[in-house]
């Protein structure tokens, strides 16, 4: 059985050595393959959270990436829930136990019912089809107004704009990923990073990534250079999309805006690399390449407090 | 308010775009967000317009719209005015969007923008503005038309600064967001929508 412990704070930077342990992973089972041509599964693989003391939306969702990419290759995948009963309770509350079922098999008690409770903007949400964005859109909308402008200090025009940035992160997995994802949002006092509250969302799909969406339309273009970081290059910065129509690519660009306005930082990994915008108070480098390899796409944004709240 | 004196005719609809997209989709959507609610909310209002019998003014109306999204906005609001306002349009319809918040307005405008489009706007607390791509010059002659409520082209010079009045006019002329009327005469789109309701 291939164990992957996850790390104490379960969150954004742990996903690439779990990218990293999944992929080797993955090269072992190939390397033990029983015939040219044939794809082995590989053994069980133990998603193991024991160690878990903190986890945030992020981290929540990519324990399910990992887990659906794992049963993906045709593996058995289980899962050992978290230690700690605050951690269980948490995630509990995100959902998390609900979405799992359907892809690990749980190893360990994670009690019962989903509690409900106002830090949680937005459970685990599966997206699928339009109609889970217009539920996305509503549910955050109940939640979120009294929050970013009371907590977060943002004035209320840009607190309404708040249901945009939802609607299209959770549009990007429908239209481009072709396959379905999930999303997630929460708020935290970022004490030690910040110094402030902020606002977490966290969006996943493993679908065919960014390199997958542009490739037929424009990877000739870039002749040599054309892999993960150009095409995420081409989305974030510049707003390619596959799509001919003049008024598609405006999503990212948008969401990059309004998130600026607010000195929040975006990230989108996919593929191999991963690019962000980075404002003052995060060290994330604008661009990592050469990552280990994780299908679909992986959005993190982060929506700080205004320094002097109104 | 008084008719304008040789005011073309239009057909004025009003549409509640929260309200028309409820039926629209048969859901009760509160906010104009994806891309097929918008493609169902503009073939409503494509149906509207197809059926009127000459020139018509959508007043799109988003008093009631609380998030608007802007895949949503391209679908229904640039799309429309794409097919509309190109050179052979399928009817001679106009577009005038009211009850437009600060929120909306930021996003009609980027919509607008990138794909070179103008629209104009009722604008709560602020009033009639043109919205997305137009010069200073195409500015300045829409706000002199929509001040007087009507000028004649021979006017204009006396109103607005500038080489080329004539052609920035022309341009808004086609692109719908003055209305051209007998004689040579502009008439401002915000006041003919409100005195043909």
């Amino acid at each position: 059985m291939k164990v992957i412990a996850l790390p104490a704070n379960l969150d954004e930077a742990a996903f690439d050595p779990m990218a990293a342990a999944l992929a080797g992973a993955r090269s072992g089972a190939v390397a033990a393959g029983v015939g040219a041509g044939e794809t082995p599964p590989g053994p069980p693989l133990l998603v193991d959270a024991a160690g878990v003391r903190w986890v945030d939306p992020y981290g929540a969702l990519s324990v399910l990436a990992v887990g659906h990419a794992a049963r993906a290759s045709g593996r058995v995948a289980r899962f050992r829930p978290p230690a700690s009963p605050e951690v269980t309770s948490y995630l509990r509350r995100m959902g998390f136990f609900r979405h799992a079922g359907g892809v690990y098999e749980l190893h360990g008690e994670v009690g019962q019912g989903e509690d409900t409770e106002s830090d949680v903007l937005l459970e685990i949400t599966a997206v699928t089809d339009h109609g889970d964005v217009h539920r996305v859109v509503d549910r955050v909308y109940e939640r979120s107004g009294t929050i970013l402008s009371t907590q977060l200090g943002y004035p209320r025009e840009l607190a309404m704009q708040f249901g945009t940035i939802f609607s299209e992160v959770c549009q990007n997995i429908i239209e481009h990923a072709q396959a379905p994802g999930w999303v997630a949002t929460q708020t935290y006092h970022w004490r030690k990073r910040l110094g402030r509250k902020v606002v977490m969302i966290a969006v996943m799909d493993l679908g065919v990534g960014f390199r997958g969406s542009l490739e037929g339309e424009h990877a000739a273009g870039y002749a040599g250079r054309w892999g993960d970081a150009a095409a995420l290059e081409a989305a974030f910065m510049h707003g390619v999309t596959r799509f001919r129509d003049p008024g598609r690519g405006q999503g990212l660009q948008q969401i990059r805006r309004l998130v600026g306005r607010v000195d929040g930082r975006v990230s989108i990994r996919s593929g191999t690399a991963r690019i962000s915008d980075v404002p003052d108070w995060s060290d994330t480098p604008p661009l990592e390449q050469n990552l280990p390899y994780f299908p679909g796409a992986q959005i993190c944004i982060v929506l700080p407090a205004r320094e002097t709240p109104a | 308010m008084q008719r304008i004196e040789h005011t073309p005719q239009v057909v004025p609809f009003h549409f509640d775009l929260s309200d028309h997209v409820r039926r629209s989709v048969a859901t009760l959507y509160s906010h104009l967000v994806t891309r097929p609610t918008g493609q169902a909310l503009r073939m409503g209002i494509e149906t509207r317009i197809r059926e009127s019998d000459g020139p018509c003014v959508s007043v799109l109306d988003f008093t009631e719209v609380v998030v608007l999204d802007f895949s949503c906005a391209d679908e229904t609001v640039a799309k429309l005015i794409r097919r509309y306002c190109a050179e052979d349009p399928p009817a001679p319809a106009y577009f005038l969007a009211r009850g437009v918040a600060g929120h909306h307005r930021e996003t009609l405008e980027t919509v607008l923008i990138r794909q070179g489009m103008a629209l104009v706007a009722d604008v709560t607390g602020v009033g009639p503005r043109l919205l997305g791509y137009a010069t200073e010059l195409e500015h300045a002659v829409w706000a002199a038309v929509e001040d007087a409520g009507s000028l004649g082209l021979a006017e204009l010079p006396a109103r607005v600064e500038g080489d080329g009045v004539g052609d920035a006019a022309s341009t808004l002329v086609a692109r719908r967001v003055v209305v051209p009327g007998q004689g040579g005469r502009l008439h401002s789109l915000s006041r003919l929508a409100l005195s043909a309701a």
